[in-house]
């Protein structure tokens, strides 16, 4: 709901958008705005969601401001034109509403979604609240069109627990997000039919892996100008979103890097360890496309050891965020920093289940006991007696 | 690096070749068979030109059909087809052999240095 309302204050040129639970509100709310006439949108009803993504990616590099939401196996279901839509460079922001990929069924949170187009070309920010969502949604458009970045951007909130769940949200004027979005100034539309242009013509191999490189430019530079546009917003609210979240991690022995909502949860058990002279924190890593590896192995220098939470799987390999915060602490040590210390592998939350405290003061129990385990494990999973024999981990 | 084609920082950003348009392309070396006007049929009632997916339907002043074109026409038939006085019949290719493509705005494919702006 707080991207709905963001998105009739940023009031697009175009949505198209298909209905999936849980982030059906988003597309349905703005339905009823379209309806109202409180906003001025091309509001493009389809028939799936590739063809939701297709219009979109079609009006975007038309020129328009474009803006959609999703969940799961309709995110699965736009797949294949993600990719198109960022090597477009067409500046889309996207409401996507973790929901865990089926099979089985299930409309829960986790991360199953958009993990599998991490590497679509999209920037992808994980939100931990709803007031985070809107701010982001705000942001996000800036983030998107600006000229060194023009790359398409998922905003990500956990299904039901912060899409669904009722929290207060601050909401600007529609004045000063107008004023603060300003407008798209496209520099290829295709309609501006006195100077026509063609996007995605066929190129062979002479030319394909210079465009690709040309196009990872964008990636390369959205850190910095979501720094940038993040203080801009944040001298109006008050409100500062590093890529980032350091919370009690500067001189932490401890520490447990998460994403989304779930931090909440570490972040208390942080605070209540720290009362009991543990000295707990907690990493909230925001944007995971592009990752921000330098911000991570710097805040992780001085701990003893760090367990990475993962709400999603890559089976047969190391779990996603796992296996960056990896690669980062690899790489600066590499750069000459100190050897890294210990990261343990932890997959949680699948399919919705919720983390407990219990759940992650066990975690730091394991820390600050120097366990270590080579293969991920897993956090509230029943188990059975003799599982490493039968599942063979 | 091969070749003599351009560095990743000299090509357009999206995939973007400009001056690039379907007016270009000769989507008529795909066609196997060909519409033929019978102007001395035609009634002009626009049928074909509303229906042609290729609006290779070429129409003069006051909307009066001229003739079809032969650089984008894909012989779909779809003219013939609808056309209400059998004023278009549809021929194999092979009766025009050698016949050269006298209409459209062929260019030619599109060369290197058009990716860049």
């Amino acid at each position: 709901m707080a991207f709905a309302e963001a998105m009739r204050q940023i009031n697009p040129d175009v949505v198209a958008a298909y209905p999936i639970t849980p982030s059906t509100e988003i597309p349905m709310k703005f339905a009823e705005y379209v309806a109202d006439g409180l906003v001025d949108t091309e509001y493009i009803t389809v028939e799936s969601e590739h063809s939701a993504i297709t219009a979109c990616v079609g009006a975007s590099v038309a020129g328009a401001r474009v803006m959609t939401a999703s969940s799961a196996n309709g995110v699965g279901l736009m797949h294949e034109i993600f990719p198109i839509a960022a090597a477009f460079r067409a500046p889309i922001v996207f409401g996507l509403v973790n929901r865990s990929l089926g099979a089985p069924v299930n409309i829960h949170c986790d991360h199953s979604d958009s993990m599998p187009e991490r590497d679509s070309g999209w920037i992808q920010i994980y939100c931990e609240d709803a007031q985070e969502v809107y701010d982001t949604a705000l942001m996000s458009v800036r983030l998107a069109e600006h000229p060194d970045v023009l790359t398409p951007v998922f905003v990500c909130q956990d299904g039901f627990i912060t899409s669904h769940c009722y929290e207060p949200v601050d909401f600007l004027d529609d004045e000063a997000v107008t004023e603060f979005v300003g407008s798209r100034e496209p520099r290829y539309p295709l309609l501006d039919v006195d100077n026509p242009v063609s996007y995605g013509s066929f190129v062979m191999s002479e030319h394909y892996f210079e465009i690709k490189r040309n196009q990872m430019e964008g990636m390369e530079n959205a850190l910095r100008v979501c720094r940038e546009v993040s203080g801009e917003l944040a001298r109006i609210t008050g409100r500062d979103y590093p890529p980032v979240e350091r919370y009690r991690t500067d001189d932490a022995e401890y520490v447990i890097v998460i994403m989304s909502s779930a931090a909440g949860v570490v972040k208390d058990v942080a605070d209540d360890l720290r009362s009991r002279g543990v000295r707990a924190g907690c990493l909230r890593v925001r944007m995971f496309r592009p990752f921000p590896s330098e911000e991570i192995s710097e805040a992780l220098s001085g701990v003893k050891c760090a367990a990475v939470l993962d709400r999603s799987a890559s089976p047969g390999g190391t779990p996603p965020l796992a296996a960056e915060v990896r690669s980062a602490l690899y790489t600066s040590c590499c750069a000459g920093n100190r050897m890294p210390s210990p990261v343990q592998s932890f997959i949680y939350g699948l399919g919705g289940r919720d983390l407990y405290p219990g759940d992650v003061e066990s975690v730091f129990e394991g820390l600050s006991r120097g366990e270590h385990f080579l293969a991920p494990r897993y956090i509230g999973l029943r188990e059975g007696t003799g599982g490493e024999e039968r599942g063979g981990r | 690096m091969s070749g003599g084609g351009l560095c990743w920082q000299d090509v357009l950003p999206g995939t973007v070749t400009l001056g690039a348009s379907s007016q270009s392309v000769e989507t008529g070396l795909w066609r196997s068979v060909r519409p033929v006007l019978d102007a001395g049929k035609c009634v002009s009632c626009l049928r074909c030109w509303a229906q042609c997916p290729d609006a290779s339907i070429l129409t003069g002043d006051g909307g009066s059909v001229l003739g079809i074109n032969m650089f984008f026409c894909k012989g779909c038939g779809i003219c013939a087809q609808i056309c209400p006085v059998g004023a278009i019949s549809i021929r194999p290719e092979s009766d025009f052999q050698g016949e050269a493509v006298s209409s459209g705005r062929g260019v030619g494919p599109l060369k290197v240095g058009e990716l860049v702006g």
